[in-house]
């Protein structure tokens, strides 16, 4: 009979590396750790001396799956990554394989995905933002911040059919085009954002009691953060301007105005801080792309990728079996290998695809800014109290769909 | 030396293709002299009936000159053992725990190669591709609280 195994997870250290310190467990079901995460941390007295952040109790075999399916039956995966922002991880995808196609979209796909990209980083900053502070204690904030992302799910509901997995990115372009009055709705929501975003401001940033829980907490410095493969808003709260919008601008973002929001000490407060101005930085750049929008189609004219339209499916040969081919084999990609990221609300989201020229990916990697961040987690935590494992581990903003896959 | 002395591919994307002996060598040189001072990622690629049949890829990325790198280098299935990069990048650490997972690279170095996406007691490394998509794996046994208090009682 074959020996019984321990615990699934086994710690870096099982035993306490001197006397009066305690090994405890967190989680991975906990009430304050959004996810299901694991951390055994050390303990000495209510300090954290050492802690072994675990994750994987989200697995679902994401990247054998796409090797299962066609380049666009795996968009609905896709979605399921980072389900706070689910639109960028559809535009971060299709860029790569659209790259390793050589398409060039249309300029109002182009301006559309970086509008929405911005518009699910509001969604997913809000979340992250309205989540910290629900954990230590502020139930109003929680309500106001939830208030508006529900306002901007409902709406991506309207234009997508889904209030988070939109499934809304095709290679080339796009599912549909926006509905009539989407963008007088739009303008509404973000008017009421700034009244509620400004009334959040109001109760927390002088607040002693949010101040004190934050401010010195979690603290990390740009060269440890950089070592330990931080990207987004963690890295830009110690200070380092480092945004892939800016250093390498894709989509539309070379063409709009807007500022990189930076902290000046990497605790806790700063992250909270630079995802509230980033947020405004978006709203700014909804602003600017909704009068720079074009009218024109959304979808490459290019039959490698775009399905037909129905009406020519129904009337020509042609359209026929180019839907066939399409559905049943998948797009064709040349054989290559792509890299390709874009500034997802966490960090740098990267894709890794490999094609042997058919229908299926031969490879699909996501670099995935959770997982990297769980990675580092532990310095953040380490030298902190006990207590500080909540706010410091909600202002990380770990995914668990994207950090496990 | 600049980055761009580097191979240019078409997208942008810087490429070298080293020997696997020559890794470290080549990775202190990226992040010295070239400031890729960011460690993006490690995966694999499993070209099953190649040989050699494992292709570790890296990324790196230069938060001076804003330009990426890849690195590629390749292992025999027979061994497939790399060095690791965590005297370099503390971030190696995690990236390949997980290629250790889903390839059964061994990452000489790295001290710390437990599972972690997977569990102990996981058989062979689902991203390999002769794993069947809808194999199944044998369902791990309780603990035995009992026995294990009873072992933690005798040893104190």
């Amino acid at each position: 009979m074959e020996a019984k195994l321990r615990n699934p997870v086994r710690s870096i250290f099982e035993q306490t590396r001197r006397e009066g310190t305690v090994v405890v467990n967190i989680g991975p079901s906990h009430p304050a750790t959004h996810g299901t995460i694991q951390i055994i941390a050390e303990l000495e007295g209510e300090k954290v001396v050492r802690a072994d952040a675990h994750c994987g109790y989200l697995h679902r075999g994401f990247e054998k799956e796409c090797e299962a399916h066609t380049w666009h039956n795996l968009i609905p995966y896709v979605d399921r990554l980072n389900y706070c922002s689910g639109l960028i991880n559809n535009f971060a995808y299709c860029e790569a394989v659209e790259k390793l196609m050589g398409i060039e979209l249309t300029p109002r796909c182009r301006y559309l995905r970086t509008l929405l990209s911005e518009y699910s980083r509001i969604a997913d900053h809000l979340t992250c933002v309205a989540a910290s502070l629900m954990e230590i204690g502020a139930m109003t904030g929680f309500l106001y911040l939830v208030m508006i992302r529900d306002f901007i799910y409902e709406h991506l509901a309207d234009l997508t059919g889904a209030r988070v997995t939109y499934t809304y990115g095709r290679i080339g372009g796009l599912a549909r085009d926006l509905p009539a009055g989407w963008l007088a709705r739009l303008d509404e929501i973000l008017d009421q954002y700034e009244i509620f975003v400004g009334r959040i401001h109001s109760l927390m940033d002088r607040n002693r009691i949010f101040i004190d829980r934050t401010r010195d907490v979690g603290v990390i410095s740009t060269a440890d953060a950089i070592d330990w493969g931080f990207t987004g808003p963690i890295l830009r709260s110690t200070g380092a301007p480092r945004d892939l919008r800016k250093d390498t601008p894709y989509l539309a973002y070379a063409e709009l105005d807007f500022e990189v929001p930076v902290g000046i000490k990497g605790d806790n407060y700063d992250r909270y801080y630079v995802r509230m101005r980033e947020m405004d930085e978006s709203v700014h750049m909804i602003r600017q792309l909704m009068d720079l929008l074009p009218d024109g189609p959304i979808n490459v004219d290019d039959h490698r990728c775009t399905l037909p339209e129905k009406r020519l499916v129904y009337s020509e040969i042609e359209s026929l079996i180019n839907h066939f081919k399409l559905i049943m084999e998948g797009p064709q990609v040349p054989a290559g290998e792509m890299y390709s990221a874009h500034e997802a609300a966490n960090g740098e989201l990267g894709f890794y695809i490999v094609s042997t020229g058919e229908g299926v990916p031969y490879k699909v990697h996501v670099r995935s800014p959770s997982f990297v961040h769980l990675g580092g987690a532990h310095r953040l935590m380490e030298g902190f109290q006990l207590a500080d494992i909540v706010p410091t581990f909600g202002s990380v903003n770990i995914i668990g769909g994207e950090c496990d896959r | 030396m600049a980055p761009d002395e580097l191979n240019v591919l078409k997208d942008g994307m810087r490429m070298l293709v080293i020997e696997p002996a020559g890794l470290l060598g080549t990775v202190q040189r990226l992040k010295s002299e070239f400031q890729f001072d960011l460690f993006l990622d490690v995966t694999a690629v499993d070209w099953l009936g190649k040989s050699p049949r494992f292709e570790l890829v890296y990324h790196f990325y230069s938060t001076a000159h804003r330009v990426r790198v890849r690195l590629k280098t390749r292992v025999p299935e027979d061994d497939p053992t790399v060095d690791s990069l965590v005297s370099f990048y503390g971030s190696a650490r995690f990236m390949e725990r997980e290629c250790h997972d889903m390839y059964g690279i061994v990452f000489r170095g790295n001290d710390d190669l437990r599972a972690i996406l997977l569990y102990e007691g996981f058989v062979g490394h689902p991203l390999r591709k002769d794993y069947p998509k809808d194999q199944e794996q044998p369902i791990v046994p309780y603990r035995d609280l009992a026995a294990e208090a009873d072992v933690g009682s005798k040893a104190a």
